[in-house]
């Protein structure tokens, strides 16, 4: 297998750079690299790992006349035991094509920002090992959500569903300064809503949810989950549960889950989704709030 | 052109509290981040915040420990400041619904930590950052404070008096990422930098990709000295693979380090008698580096960090993410097996000059966080100090700049007439030479002090934007920014000597030189983390070069900063700290004295021993 970089992709969008009047500067690096001038270092690396990674990367970009049409770029990047998904694309930025884009922060599963479409299941980059993936890797963007860029998804829509459901803490009587004596919480209570609490916000469970994807309006499974975070949270009064349900049972809430977990299946902190929402329609039935 | 009362630029714990301060006081206040806030480097944090909450342990004991944990390079003043605000601001996230750890009786749970005489470190499992960058976003978006996310901030708009001391910074100047349009945003009243940690300097690190030390690097060009910046802290359990934290809740927890023989060899080798794996960071991280040169490392590389006997319902209790990490990012089992763990880049205990309210030496510039040097720190941070600094210094910034009186500060900023020049010969000519040239790609907006009115900044910006988007062949920012990290990791790491800094200093500046060759490859204008990186590459630079000075300058051993050829404190010549300020194009070195007088008491230095 050859350890350079890109091969110009073959099915999806047959790409000649000569056929283009103009020659991007993509294009030119490309060309380069084909006529021999490949990375030696990159080559030595590959060498002494032995082995490569075929990676097959979605890349799409509205202003970049070859990019417009969506289409699949190769890379063979060299291979390293506790190799991630993120450090394949990473390596392919830096050393074949920097114009190669993603989000990416913490690379520890924190932030949020990596959730990709990798060989049909939405998952955090940083925290995939490659070595569990069947061979090519083909790295997506997340579906059902507008690709702004090769692999950034537009997210806007998502914070839209989180804000929707106040996601703040809503206690009455914060007592003045000089008298700021903590709340009590129980282990048990704090206990209860710590899955919940653990969400980064990565978009993973809203992009794998069939019912999201064909109403728009659905608040979806992460901006409920954060609601069940408050609502379970006994420091907040009752009336404030009462009017968190009532957000979460109107028309486009709760209630449209169909429980087919695929939100739990993909939720890279193992939260469980599904059962928070069945808990809440629980929830809501108990207080006897009108349903859909 | 966006106008708003207070600027914030950054939204991780420091950025999120300094804006909703700032917005409690009245002030209209926007956040204009690169990053959408869920997303900071805050969300890393796992340990903890220290406050001395219970009775028993006081403010006085917090900033005591404090003191001597800084080696006696921290001032008072900002010392106690934090010690006193602490619990307060801790209590204030409780009530903002921050889900710590509880106790039996359901009030939140603290536990044992590095270098601290009690155990005060607040926590919410083992990802309490986590919580607390989230808690504080929620109470952003109750107050409805707008955000800028995904607006990378290029530079300042600063006047251009003469003297740094009379400047005054009027906005600054970002880039929507999404369009790659440059705008200005004019401040009325401040800006405050929130921007957090400089640890992509280096290779092996724990920060995350999008620590580039950018406010760093805009606060230094526009004439405000960035402050003890040789002080880096090495981490003594990051996973030797990545650079990801094992946080020292696990050592606190009761977690033990061996070598290769099974030796419990804080205690074995005499490196820590007292406290053993709980001595301060800067020790153990040196215990595990000597361990490895004597042979005792395993795979020549790293030591083993065990928590299998604490029990797994311990560990779940109170570990559990520390599994996860262990498991995700270097394949091991923590229940079952020890962990790999080596000294990994994790935090700067220096920054840009601030007093206790925030304030730099320019007028309507604020810093605030890990970026900011209060300086709180000094020559070592304890671990679970930076989080309340983010929550008390965060706040004061924010109440300043909008207008609240918080007192005449102790600490002073900027040159003045209590300063110490250098007379240090250095190896070769730091600084931009060259690169100020207007039609040179690497020109930007502030190089040589460069310095106007908002409208010029952001013309400044947007030629520079074209310069580099231009230019169609030369060096790609990403080989530069590999080189720079290899090189602070070789020789500006735990270990220093003359001859490696000297060596360190000459590589940044074939960084600086090669630099002027720079081009980003990728010709959109949508999302283009090329031109973005090509950018931060230049900050890396400027803050990495005053690593390495201070390093160079500082011939003593104090903290973490460990320097061969003087093995000893030396409180005679050095009770001061390292000011580096770019001036006219060149850094320029002088010295201000630590203030060790605290409300009370003097803090007098002693042999720091755990
Ligand atoms: C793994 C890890 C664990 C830690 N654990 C603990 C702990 O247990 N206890 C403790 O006290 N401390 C801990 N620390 C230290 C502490 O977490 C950090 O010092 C702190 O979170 C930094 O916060 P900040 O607000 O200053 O910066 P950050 O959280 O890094 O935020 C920086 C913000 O600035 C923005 N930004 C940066 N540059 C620009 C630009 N050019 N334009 C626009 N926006 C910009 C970013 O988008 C981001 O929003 C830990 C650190 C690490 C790395
Ligand atoms: S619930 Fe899970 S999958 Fe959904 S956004 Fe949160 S972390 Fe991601
Ligand atoms: S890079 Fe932060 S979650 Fe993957």
């Amino acid at each position: 297998m050859s350890t350079q970089q890109q091969e110009p992709e073959s099915q999806e969008s047959p790409q000649d750079p000569e056929m283009k009047g103009t020659e991007s500067p993509q294009q030119r690096r490309l060309k380069e690299k084909e006529e021999g001038m490949v990375d030696e270092h990159a080559e030595e690396e590959a060498e002494a790992a032995g082995e490569t990674v075929h990676i097959k990367v979605f890349r799409y970009d509205p202003e970049v006349a070859d990019k417009q049409e969506p289409r699949f770029d190769d890379f063979h990047v060299p291979f390293e035991k506790g190799m991630t998904v993120l450090d394949a694309v990473m390596y392919a930025r830096d050393e074949f094509d920097s114009s190669l884009t993603f989000r990416h922060s913490c690379r520890q599963a924190v932030c949020g920002s990596d959730a990709f479409f990798v060989n049909g299941s939405q998952m955090l980059g940083c925290k995939t090992q490659l070595s569990e993936l069947e061979q090519p890797v083909r790295i997506e963007p997340l579906p059902h959500q507008e690709v702004v860029k090769d692999l950034v998804v537009d997210m806007d829509h998502f914070y839209d569903q989180m804000h929707a459901v106040e996601p703040y803490f809503q206690d009455e009587d914060t007592p003045a300064a000089s008298d700021l004596e903590e709340q009590r919480q129980s282990p048990e209570n704090r206990e209860k809503i710590k899955m919940s609490s653990r969400c980064i916000w990565c978009g993973a469970c809203m992009s794998s949810c069939n019912i999201a994807a064909g109403d728009n309006e659905y608040l979806g499974p992460a901006a409920i989950n954060k609601a069940y975070k408050f609502a379970m949270d006994d420091r907040e009064s009752e009336e404030i549960k009462e009017h968190r349900l009532r957000i979460l049972e109107q028309e486009h809430g709760v209630w449209r889950c169909q429980t087919q977990f695929s939100c739990t299946e993909v939720c890279p902190k193992d939260i469980p989704l599904t059962e928070h929402i069945q808990e809440l329609k629980r929830e809501a039935v108990k207080k006897n709030l009108k349903f859909w | 052109m966006y106008e708003h009362d207070v600027l914030v630029v950054g939204a991780g714990g420091a950025g999120l509290r300094a804006a909703i301060a700032a917005h409690e006081a009245g002030a209209d206040t926007a956040i204009v981040s690169k990053l959408h806030p869920v997303r900071s480097h805050t969300g890393a944090a796992e340990g903890g915040i220290n406050a001395a909450l219970q009775e028993g342990d006081d403010w006085e004991l917090h900033a005591y420990d404090t003191m001597k944990g800084s080696d006696y390079l921290a001032d008072a003043p900002a010392v106690e400041t934090l010690a006193q605000d602490a619990p307060e601001d801790t209590m204030r996230l409780e009530h903002w619904g921050m889900p710590f750890s509880r106790e039996e009786d359901g009030r939140v749970s603290q536990r044992p930590f590095g270098g601290l005489s009690y155990p005060r470190t607040t926590y919410a499992g083992a990802e309490t950052g986590h919580h607390l960058l989230h808690t504080m976003y929620e109470q952003v978006v109750k107050r409805g404070i707008q955000v800028y996310d995904e607006w990378y901030v290029m530079n300042l708009a600063t006047t251009d008096e003469e003297d740094p001391n009379d400047r005054q910074c009027e906005g600054i100047v970002a880039y929507d990422v999404q369009t790659g349009t440059v705008e200005g945003f004019k401040a009325n009243q401040g800006v405050i930098l929130a921007t957090g940690g400089p640890g992509q300097a280096f290779d092996h690190t724990t920060n995350a990709v999008s620590c580039t030390g950018d406010g760093h690097a805009m606060a230094y060009r526009a004439g405000a000295p960035l402050e003890d910046m040789e002080f880096i802290q090495f981490h003594p359990t990051s996973l030797p693979s990545t650079g990801v934290l094992i946080s020292e809740g696990v050592r606190g927890e009761g977690g033990i380090l061996y070598n290769n023989e099974g030796e419990r060899f804080m205690f074995e080798y005499g490196y820590a008698n007292n406290s053993g794996e709980l001595a301060s960071r800067d020790v153990v991280a040196r215990a595990e580096l000597d361990e490895v040169a004597e042979g005792r490392g395993v795979k020549d590389e790293y030591v083993h960090l065990d928590m299998r006997h604490l029990g797994e319902e311990r560990i779940l209790d109170r570990l559990e993410n520390i599994l996860h990490l262990a498991e995700d990012f270097e394949g091991v089992d923590g229940l079952v097996e020890p962990m790999p763990v080596k000294p990994g880049q994790h935090y700067a205990m220096g920054g840009i000059e601030v007093d206790e309210n925030g304030q730099t030496c320019i007028d309507g510039l604020y810093a605030a966080g890990e970026c900011a040097c209060v300086s709180v720190h000094g020559g070592n941070r304890l671990g679970g100090n930076a989080l309340p600094e983010l929550i008390v210094f965060g706040k004061r910034a924010g109440a300043h700049a909008a207008g609240d009186d918080l007192g005449e500060p102790e600490i002073r900023t900027g040159y003045g007439d209590d300063v110490e020049d250098d007379d240090t010969e250095l190896p070769v000519a730091p600084g931009a030479s060259g690169l100020d040239s207007a039609d040179s790609v690497a020109a930007d907006g502030g190089v040589a002090a460069e310095t106007g009115t908002l409208e010029q900044a952001v013309e400044r910006e947007r030629a520079r934007v074209d310069r580099l988007m231009d230019k169609d062949s030369g060096v790609q920012h990403a080989e530069i920014r590999a080189k720079l990290q290899n090189a602070m990791t070789d020789y500006v790491n735990v270990f220093r000597n003359e001859e490696g800094i000297e060596k360190a200093l000459e590589i940044i500046r074939e960084c600086r030189e090669e630099y002027q060759d720079v081009y980003v490859d990728d010709p959109s204008t949508t999302f283009n983390t090329d031109l973005q990186q090509t950018i931060e590459t230049r900050n890396l630079i400027d803050v990495a070069e005053t690593i390495a000075l201070g390093a160079l300058v500082r011939n003593e051993f104090r903290g973490a900063h460990w320097r061969q050829e003087n093995q000893v404190r030396d409180d005679e010549n050095w009770l001061k700290h390292t000011l580096v300020s770019w001036d006219d194009g060149e850094p320029s070195i002088f010295y201000r004295p630590v203030i060790l007088e605290g409300e009370e008491k003097t803090y007098e230095p002693k042999v720091r021993s755990y």
